[in-house]
């Protein structure tokens, strides 16, 4: 750096006071012979914008004194600086520590860029979708490479059941589970008064008021429950698994788990999965009856069918492979959240904003792959004769 | 143990912080002198940096008074509190870059809070000199902190700590995670600009290389209290056990046996 600083430009400074007489008259002639800048008390950050305003608006060649200067930092030494060497500007009355100080942020000057290089707009639409598209085979090469690290660490398990953490599996069983069980539970019993209310009031219009049962209980079953239980449990442990994998990608905890032995996939991405394959059908269940039960209370209050009534009429409408359907579709669902949870969570390298953005893609992933799956799963239940 | 003709900046007196049922600090007092550069040493877990998020006024302490700069920094409304906050530059333990801007950018946030009137162009060859200042190339202005190694982001730490030339300077573990060399002009660059400027600064350090080159004067953080504060030969004439172990320590002979070659080559 001190090299550097010898070939710069040198000041043309002067301790010598100038004669304040020829100063302070300015002459007819000033801008033809330039002008001096007198500064006064102290020249810093404070009073830079100013200053570098004030410097912008004198005519070359300038000629900047420094002799009533009090109090100088380096951002005011910098816009001196700058003056002089962009516009050969000269600086008499400087003190030492001024002349210093100068000297100093001299050493200093090495521009940087702010942000980095951005290619032409036509250019960098091409360079983002080739990106992009490129990203898109990447995600779906590593979503398959980590199905099969997953099923690898499985079959791991598998042969060497001691290494299977029951501890962890059970923990998660709570977390994804049991805590669950208030949120889904309420959504449900709203969401089955909902359906009763508006199935009853079209209905109606036809006098079948009575088939309402038949839409709660049939939608309920095959369709509602499930995909309502997937979405609020990709909502709510899906981003959980994204955010808690990424955060400790970033902390470099992953990468001390692997240094130690212990296969992250074994310890963080199985307890995961199983919590989630098995709670889902659970929660499903859970969810179905209290759907029923939110739209039994709306047609008991509003249409005077009593709770006994609609039982039975549940029973008689409700094909047992309906709940089937329902029930089938659930760990599958489970599992394609954890999986885009515990992926994007694992991708997460860099900064904590990766962590953000990767669990809503793992979110947005994840209940997306959910409903392409779930319309697989009604074409071909309904093919099978499961109607 | 504190001078004369002091004109305290930071003055600290009846501090006590606890966390639940731990006692971090009681009844500490510290004062910290206009123009000097303090070294603040301790154990691991004395609170030396929950002395300084104290200060700062990060941590609201249980009891005790705090001036900084003399302004309470105790019970003050956030309005009261920009003002002073313009005056000091914190480098934190990590660096604590905001991690969506590039060195650059970080340095100017303080800049663009603070004075907005700047313009672009005077700005960004401010935050380019602060970046030469802080010992970074100049290839490391449009790079995003997780681009940059640990000793570069205590660099931009302090780019962005300088960035609005403080009268005061915080500085936790500054040289910890550098190469010798680096730290060594990482000393240099406080002396430097500490006498240039004026600067007072308020070190939290392991580094006894740094105490000797840079410091002077020390506190001794221990026993929850500030055990004692002064340049290290009066430090050691008081007969404390930890403080002895420290600097008589072999690690201790070493940094004081280098400080004397130092002194020789300039004499």
């Amino acid at each position: 750096m001190a090299e550097e600083a010898i070939d710069l430009p040198l000041f043309e400074l002067s301790r010598i006071h100038p004669p304040r007489m020829a100063q302070d008259e300015p002459s007819p002639a000033g801008a033809a012979h330039g002008a001096t800048y007198r500064v006064a008390g102290s020249l810093t950050i404070m009073r830079a914008a100013t200053t570098q305003r004030e410097l912008d608006a004198l005519p070359d060649p300038l000629t900047i004194d420094l002799s009533h200067v009090e109090r100088m930092d380096t951002v005011g030494a910098w816009v001196i600086y700058r003056t002089v060497r962009d516009r050969k500007a000269k600086v008499v009355g400087a003190s030492r520590d001024e002349v210093s100080l100068l000297k100093e942020v001299a050493q200093f000057d090495a521009p940087t860029r702010v942000v980095p290089e951005q290619p032409g707009s036509f250019n960098r639409v091409f360079g983002e979708l080739g990106e992009w598209i490129a990203e898109s085979g990447r995600t779906l090469l590593g979503l398959l490479g980590f199905l099969g690290a997953t099923l690898i660490g499985f079959a791991n398990v598998l042969r060497r059941p001691k290494r299977f953490r029951v501890n962890a599996v059970i923990q998660r069983f709570d977390v994804v589970g049991v805590r669950a069980l208030g949120i889904i539970g309420l959504m449900s019993f709203l969401i089955g008064i909902v359906i009763a209310q508006q199935g009853s009031v079209q209905l109606a219009q036809f006098g079948a008021e009575i088939y309402t049962i038949n839409l709660i209980g049939r939608i309920t079953a095959r369709e509602l429950g499930t995909l309502m239980t997937a979405i609020m449990v990709a909502g709510r442990s899906g981003s959980s698994f994204a955010a808690q994998l990424g955060t400790m990608k970033i902390t470099e905890e992953i990468d001390a788990m692997r240094t130690i032995g212990v296969s992250p996939i074994e310890a963080l991405v199985i307890p995961r999965m199983i919590a989630a394959v098995l709670m889902m059908p659970l929660l499903a269940f859970w969810s179905m009856l209290l759907t029923l039960i939110g739209g039994g209370m709306f047609v008991w209050l509003s249409i005077g069918i009593p709770p006994l009534t609609y039982i039975q009429r549940l029973q008689e409408v409700i094909p047992i492979t309906d709940l089937w359907v329902g029930l089938i579709k659930a760990p599958v669902f489970g599992f394609i959240i954890a999986l885009a949870g515990c992926f994007q969570g694992l991708l997460v390298q860099g900064n904590s904003e990766e962590v953000g953005t990767r669990t809503t893609i793992a979110v947005v992933q994840s209940i997306f792959l959910v409903i392409v799956l779930d319309s697989v799963f009604a074409v071909f239940f309904s093919n099978i004769g499961w109607i | 143990m504190t001078p004369k003709d002091c004109d305290p900046v930071i003055e600290v007196r009846g501090l006590r912080n606890s966390f639940g049922e731990q006692v971090v600090h009681d009844n500490l007092d510290l004062t910290v002198c206009r123009g000097e550069i303090l070294g603040v040493v301790g154990g691991s877990g004395t609170g030396k940096s929950v002395l300084l998020r104290s200060i700062i006024g990060l941590q609201i302490p249980d009891a005790g008074e705090i001036c900084v700069l003399g302004e309470d920094m105790v019970g003050r409304t956030e309005d009261e509190a920009k003002n002073i906050r313009r005056r000091w530059g914190i480098l934190f333990q990590n660096g604590a870059l905001f991690s969506t801007l590039t060195v650059a950018e970080n340095v100017e946030v303080p800049l663009r809070e603070y004075f907005p009137f700047i313009k672009p162009p005077l700005l960004d060859e401010i935050a380019s000199y602060k970046i030469a200042m802080g010992g970074l190339p100049s290839d490391a202005g449009p790079k995003y902190p997780s681009e940059l190694s640990g000793g570069m982001v205590k660099r931009a730490g302090l780019a962005r700590a300088l960035a609005l030339d403080p009268e005061l300077l915080f500085l936790d573990e500054p040289t910890s995670g550098l190469d010798p060399i680096g730290a060594a002009g990482f000393d240099e660059l406080i002396r430097s600009l500490q006498q240039r400027l004026g600067l007072t600064v308020f070190l939290i350090t392991h580094d006894l290389d740094s105490l000797y080159a840079v410091c002077d004067r020390v506190a001794v953080l221990a026993d929850k209290k500030v055990l004692g504060v002064g340049t290290i030969p009066e430090l050691l004439a008081l007969d404390h056990p930890w403080i002895q172990e420290y600097f008589n320590g072999p690690r201790g002979r070493a940094a004081a046996l280098g400080h004397e070659e130092v002194e020789h080559a300039k004499a």
